[in-house]
């Protein structure tokens, strides 16, 4: 969240052009470089936004990236804590170790997999090098990770399962085959694997809650339409995002507005504004073609979305949003994030929005700005919204 | 506009001469963005011989290939979420990789399945190679895959993305790296310290989605394109020489030939830069709305303006005035701008099919066709006498 309230700040304040630093290098000082492996690590664990500390890590990457394979642990464990621009820095001195040629070393590469306390993508990394020497081992070792913190490692080792199941079900096996399914299913993490297995469970006559393993909010009150024109109710503060009142009758585009309870069935959470508020209808109904054709919906405004989360206990969690509309996102009252886009996609966690919920209720505000474009593909005015960990794990709302 | 940067790195700009030569290929389109090729570099006659090789590469993407001395660069992206980000360098000789550097995105990933987080063309001064991805990742190694350093755009300001995916292609001019992130909210274009990767200047610029490439109109001068028009602006300081005002397109890019800009803009716009200070206000030659450029950008040689509309129709114009020549329908459709020596044009379209088209003066011919049989939409790269282009899976050595 803080990152958060930096950039929109960034936004607000920005001018024209602003100028960046000057580094040592651009005035003729070349750093020298750290003379062990240990002091260079530290030196590109130190760089950090825009550039800082570039100079010096630009001098110190050949020491790491020369340090031979037997560092590679040591050198996967620094990215252990390190903010993701210096992981990067570490990441490709990874690639330059490994082009020496040198025998891995394996078992102390398998005991850095093993430890789940290291960060998940240099885990993985050690895996796929581990496999890249021996893929009969690395698909032993996949065996234990159904529930491992590393959305990849459990991605790989979810479809081992369902590549099980499928033989115990292609050897008549049908019962196995389908608590295998099922096992697989309570392990998936990665919103395309889940969404298939759920598709094969339920082929096979199986029930899957969807929303419930993704941790979808159905619950919502909505209200609206605002202005939106020329996309400026994107800015515009309507009484929803500071007046706390949820029973409030409130001044919208074509009149009073209130607030009003709006529950979605669909598996995936879609929240469909424009159910909500249909277009009017159109003047000439009388011809079956004008009955036929397409809705366009509403154009030029906003709506919000508001709902309560009853949180088990204080922690931090993911929102993880998708829409195709402009929209803001407010907990308990403090901006999130918003992203002023239309129409250019949306997908399952398109937005991660990492937050903090305290114990018992949290409010969870949606601002959805629809915009004024007529083509086909813009009608739609909707979001889905979840509730997760940083794996990916649903976090339900106490009593769900 | 206002500008208030200013600090040029004079030393360094010294050390950095370049080590290419006329005949490497050294960013989108070539030298200048002309797509052009001296008489004779390329074959006429195609067959499946001309294949001298293909590799398959680590990952997806549509970024065309570099190609510096007897090496190849290309980047690339995989993994489960497109968030590996490759570049690698290849012989030209052979198609051997030689080296391969990974850094993991750092910006969003979600993009259109058609494109790719390898979307935007790398760009080399003969020394460093630099790769722009979708996720606003930016690698710059030396040609022996030393890191140099390694920007995250979008982890700087967490705003600059594209749901659909961005594919501006980044150049280099003298000691800055000028990259384009413009898209609907938090809009930039950015010139990077090419030996630090800190920022020079950064420019608040239109927001909307833009998939255009800048030009490079003199030493130190590019124009930047986007829907309100052309923007001429100073690479030492990010400060505006010039612009215009009447729109342009947000996927074809303009090209410079002889001192003449081609700007799609409502249709094809041909400026005469000031043979004396290209700083100075260009005088519009002619425009003409029966030369509309598609995805591929256009391109000019000898007496005639190319184009290839989105209905795969190649169509000529008069250099001088604009007026149209003659067209031919190609085999389409088309996302590569093609490349032409003047005499002929090497056009391939989104099967992989390569037409050799004769450029007469009344009429355009296929002479000679070759189908790579894989989907192509990168444009290509020539050198050593050879059309490189790349798939989803593999590149390829079409020519001598």
């Amino acid at each position: 969240m803080k990152r958060c309230v930096t950039v929109l700040a960034t936004v607000v304040c920005g001018a024209a052009v602003s100028c960046g630093m000057v580094s040592p290098l651009a005035l003729g000082q070349a750093p020298a470089a750290p003379v062990s492996f240990e002091a260079a690590v530290a030196t590109l664990r130190r760089v950090d936004h825009e550039g800082r500390g570039h100079a010096e890590a630009t001098a110190a990457w050949p020491v790491v990236a020369g340090a031979g394979s037997a560092a590679l642990p040591q050198l996967l464990a620094a990215m252990d804590g390190a903010n993701p621009l210096a992981v990067n820095w570490l990441r490709a001195a990874v690639d330059a170790v490994i082009d020496d040629g040198t025998p891995l070393p394996a078992a102390p590469l398998e005991a850095f997999l093993a430890d789940t306390t290291h960060d998940p993508r240099p885990r993985r990394l050690a895996y796929d090098l581990l496999k890249g020497a021996d893929a009969a081992r690395a698909a032993v070792l996949l065996e234990g990770m159904l529930d491992d913190p590393s959305v990849e490692l459990r991605r790989d080792a979810v479809a081992a399962l369902v590549a099980r199941s499928e033989a115990l079900a292609t050897g008549g096996q049908a019962a196995e085959a389908t608590m295998a399914l099922r096992r697989a299913f309570t392990a998936a993490r990665d919103p395309g694997q889940i969404q298939a297995i759920a598709k094969s469970l339920e082929k096979g006559g199986e029930t899957v809650d969807l929303p419930r393993h993704f941790g979808f909010l159905m619950e919502w009150k909505v209200v609206g339409p605002f202005d939106n024109p020329a996309g400026k109710g994107y800015e515009t503060v309507y009484p929803p995002e500071d007046r706390a009142d949820p029973t409030a009758a409130l001044e919208g585009k074509f009149g009073t507005v209130e607030w009003r309870p709006v529950s979605t069935t669909d598996p995936l959470g879609l929240v469909d504004i424009n159910r909500v508020y249909p277009p009017p209808a159109p003047a000439d109904t009388a011809t079956p073609a004008a009955a036929d054709a397409p809705k366009e919906g509403l154009k030029e405004v906003v709506a919000y979305a508001r709902a309560e989360f009853d949180a088990p206990r204080a922690e931090d969690v993911e929102l993880r949003l998708g829409t195709k509309n402009a929209w803001k996102v407010w907990v308990n009252g403090t901006l999130v994030f918003g992203r002023d886009e239309y129409h250019r996609g949306m997908e399952v966690d398109q937005y991660r929005l990492p937050v903090h919920l305290q114990q018992g209720r949290n409010t969870i505000l949606v601002k959805l700005c629809q915009d004024d474009q007529r083509k086909p593909w813009t009608t739609e005015w909707e979001f889905q919204l979840r509730v997760c960990d940083r794996v990916g794990t649903a976090v339900l709302a106490a009593g769900r | 506009m206002k500008a208030t940067c200013g600090i040029g790195g004079v030393l360094l700009a010294a050390a950095l001469c370049s080590a290419a030569t006329a005949a490497d290929w050294l960013t989108f389109r070539g030298a200048g963005g002309t797509s052009l090729v001296p008489p004779g570099t390329l074959p006429t006659e195609l067959s499946a011989e001309a294949i001298r090789w293909s590799s398959p590469l680590p990952g997806r993407g549509l970024s065309g290939p570099l190609v510096v001395g007897s090496r190849v660069f290309v980047s690339t992206s995989d993994g489960p979420e497109q968030d590996r980000l490759h570049l690698v360098c290849l012989d030209a000789a052979t198609g051997k990789i030689l080296w391969d550097r990974q850094v993991w995105a750092t910006g969003r990933t979600m993009c259109h399945s058609k494109t790719s987080v390898a979307a935007p063309t790398p760009c080399s001064d003969g020394r460093q190679v630099y790769a722009v991805f979708s996720s606003n990742d930016v690698i710059c190694t030396d040609l022996e895959g030393n890191l140099r350093w390694v920007r995250g755009i979008t982890y700087d300001y967490p705003n600059v993305s594209n749901s659909l995916g961005m594919a501006s292609s980044p150049l280099v001019t003298g000691d800055v790296l000028v990259v384009p992130v413009e898209n609907d909210s938090e809009s930039y274009t950015i010139g990077l310290d090419v030996a630090t990767g800190a920022n020079r200047w950064r420019l608040d610029r239109p927001k909307g989605a833009n998939w255009t490439s800048p030009v490079m109109l003199a030493d130190g001068l590019v124009a930047l394109q986007s829907k309100t028009g052309i923007d001429a602006i100073r690479t030492a300081d990010g400060s505006t020489a010039w612009r215009t005002s009447d729109g342009a397109d947000t996927v074809a890019s303009s090209c410079l030939a002889d001192g003449v800009l081609y700007v799609p803009s409502n249709g094809l716009m041909a400026l005469a830069l000031d043979t004396a200070d290209p700083a100075r206000e260009p005088k519009q030659l002619w425009r003409n709305n029966q030369l509309t450029p598609g995805t591929a950008s256009g391109l000019a040689a000898g007496d005639a303006v190319y184009c290839i509309n989105r209905g795969d129709v190649l169509t000529a114009g008069e250099r001088a005035t604009g007026k149209r020549k003659w067209q031919v329908r190609l085999q389409g459709p088309f996302s590569t701008t093609p490349v032409t020596d003047g005499r002929h044009l090497w056009a391939v379209n989104e099967a992989g099919l390569v037409q050799v088209v004769e450029l007469g003066e009344t009429e355009g011919k296929v002479v000679s066709t070759l189908d790579l049989g894989d989907e192509i939409l990168c444009s290509p790269a020539v050198a050593l006498g050879s059309l490189f282009v790349r798939s989803n899976g593999r590149i390829y050595r079409v020519g001598k």
